[in-house]
């Protein structure tokens, strides 16, 4: 799974629609995005996950059947349209089939986020007949070398099969390619495997730095002209292939001035339903402190929505301090991201140091300066593992520590 | 790239992989695809819902003309909503 591939695009245009990308009402917003993360169990163990580095205490007390679909229901009543159904690998529960039933009854459009591992004809043929309008497959390289590595499984050959499986049953192919140090030299072979499996649509999405890859990014983050030139390479790509796929390249922010408005402001169009039940306002809320999450067992989704202090908590401008709060600009970002905030500077409520305005700033020069340092770029990578996240769990925070800079 | 002119002859349908359909909670028309959707406000809504595979640019805009005599000059609204729609590949010319 990755941040990026959860439709940055879709809220952009669907923002952009409701009042031309100027301040959303924040009382009227509507949970246009539903993200079910069914489960963050995973077969595959990405370096640069997002999912937070203790899920392993989150999988043993996943949602039923029925309470997703308690879920769909209530959401869809607030105006959610979009489902995204993702993870961990979702596959690995064996409902997904009734969850998309229930998808197309309601009238969702409704896309499977998945590595591919575990869809078989016998699964595909019953999404189809079930209703789930489309598949969106990571793929991690042109090369077996660096895919089964980045994933720390062998995995290549199946996601070849996958995707002609995919596009056999008449679904649009959608690539979400997660883009780090290791595969940044493969842009165009990468959208040329693209073209030649016949994708609709490819995600290039640079590694955003939170839950595995914050802890991994001295490892994973490109220099600064390798994404220039990829995206120069993707630019170019672009103009041979027209309509014909769509290419979306994802910026990192680490090398901008400003920056992105994180999930198009908290609680504005994205809800997610997380495998235990808590709903959150983005995908790694939980990592902020003293915040209490609503969950569904406990207080329905539209409480979570309107009423919980945590959805109101950063809602609009209120909550700001300096120099945010004072910034002509504030309302193209909303002061960046919340949690990139604190896992960097320890204050969930500061600017967010990608802006060259924060007083933080120096932490992602030195996060820049530290992947070029050999010395930290090999170290070993730490892979998203049970075993691993059991560490976590137990409180060995020593690579996650290091992060929190300031006194 | 595809030639974008939008002749009275032309035939469109909802592009493959698009949805297009009402939403009670938004009171619009919306076009959703995989990775995104946009929110079609009340003229593009009432264009885009005609565009069935079967009636012509033609057609339509007689339609909407006779159905909202009192709106000035909509032919170039409806013929720039198709542009706009093709252009973003959310219609696909079939004729």
């Amino acid at each position: 799974m990755t941040q990026n591939s959860l439709g940055d695009s879709a809220v952009q245009m669907a923002v952009h629609a409701q009042n031309n990308g100027v301040a959303a009402s924040i009382t009227h917003t509507q949970p246009l995005w539903l993200l079910a993360e069914v489960t963050y169990r995973c077969p595959l163990h990405c370096a640069f996950c997002y999912n937070p580095t203790d899920y392993d205490k989150h999988t043993q007390n996943e949602l039923t059947t029925e309470q997703w679909i308690q879920a769909l229901r209530d959401a869809r009543k607030m105006g959610a349209i979009q489902l995204g159904i993702s993870g961990g690998e979702p596959l690995l529960r064996d409902d997904i089939e009734d969850i998309v039933i229930e998808a197309k009854k309601l009238g969702y459009y409704s896309n499977l986020i998945t590595s591919g591992v575990g869809l078989t004809e016998k699964r595909i043929q019953a999404f189809k007949d079930g209703g789930l309008d489309h598949i969106q497959l990571s793929m991690h390289d042109i090369t077996e070398e660096i895919n089964n590595f980045i994933t720390n499984t062998k995995t290549f050959e199946l996601k070849k099969k996958v995707a002609a499986m995919i596009k056999n049953h008449g679904y649009p192919m959608v690539l979400n390619v997660v883009i780090h140090r290791y595969n940044i030299g493969h842009i165009k072979e990468i959208l040329e495997m693209a073209e030649a499996l016949g994708a609709d649509y490819v995600e290039l999405a640079n590694t955003q730095y939170y839950g595995w890859s914050l802890v991994n990014r001295s490892q994973l983050m490109p220099l600064k002209e390798q994404i220039d030139e990829a995206e120069r390479i993707t630019n170019e790509f672009r103009q041979k292939v027209g309509n014909k796929m769509k290419i979306f390249f994802v910026v990192p922010d680490y090398f901008g001035n400003r920056p992105k408005k994180c999930m198009n402001g908290w609680g504005e169009v994205f809800m997610i339903v997380t495998a235990n039940g808590d709903v959150l306002p983005c995908h790694s809320a939980r990592v902020l402190p003293n915040m209490q999450f609503p969950n569904v067992r406990d207080s329905g989704l539209e409480y979570a929505w309107k009423e919980s202090p945590a959805f109101n908590k950063y809602r609009g401008t209120a909550w700001m301090k300096g120099p945010c709060v004072t910034c002509p600009e504030k309302m193209n970002d909303l002061a960046g991201c919340r949690c990139q905030a604190f896992l960097l500077t320890g204050d969930a409520e500061s600017a967010d140091p990608v802006c060259s305005l924060s007083p933080n700033h120096h932490l992602i020069e030195k996060a820049i300066e530290d992947s070029k340092n050999p010395v930290l770029a090999s170290q070993p990578i730490i892979f998203r593992t049970d075993k691993n996240s059991k560490k976590y769990v137990a409180g060995d925070k020593e690579r996650v520590e290091e992060f929190h800079a300031l006194p | 790239m595809t030639d974008s002119t939008i002749q009275h002859s032309d035939v469109f349908a909802i592009a493959l992989h698009h949805r297009f359909q009402w939403e009670e909670a938004q009171q619009s028309y919306v076009i959703l695809f995989p990775e995104g959707m946009v929110k079609l406000h009340g003229g593009a809504g009432e264009v885009i819902k005609r565009v069935d595979g079967k009636a012509t640019v033609g057609d339509i805009v007689a339609e909407l003309k006779a159905a909202f005599p009192d709106a000035n000059n909509i032919e170039a609204d409806i013929i720039g909503m198709f542009e706009m729609a093709y252009g973003k590949a959310w219609i696909r010319k079939v004729n």
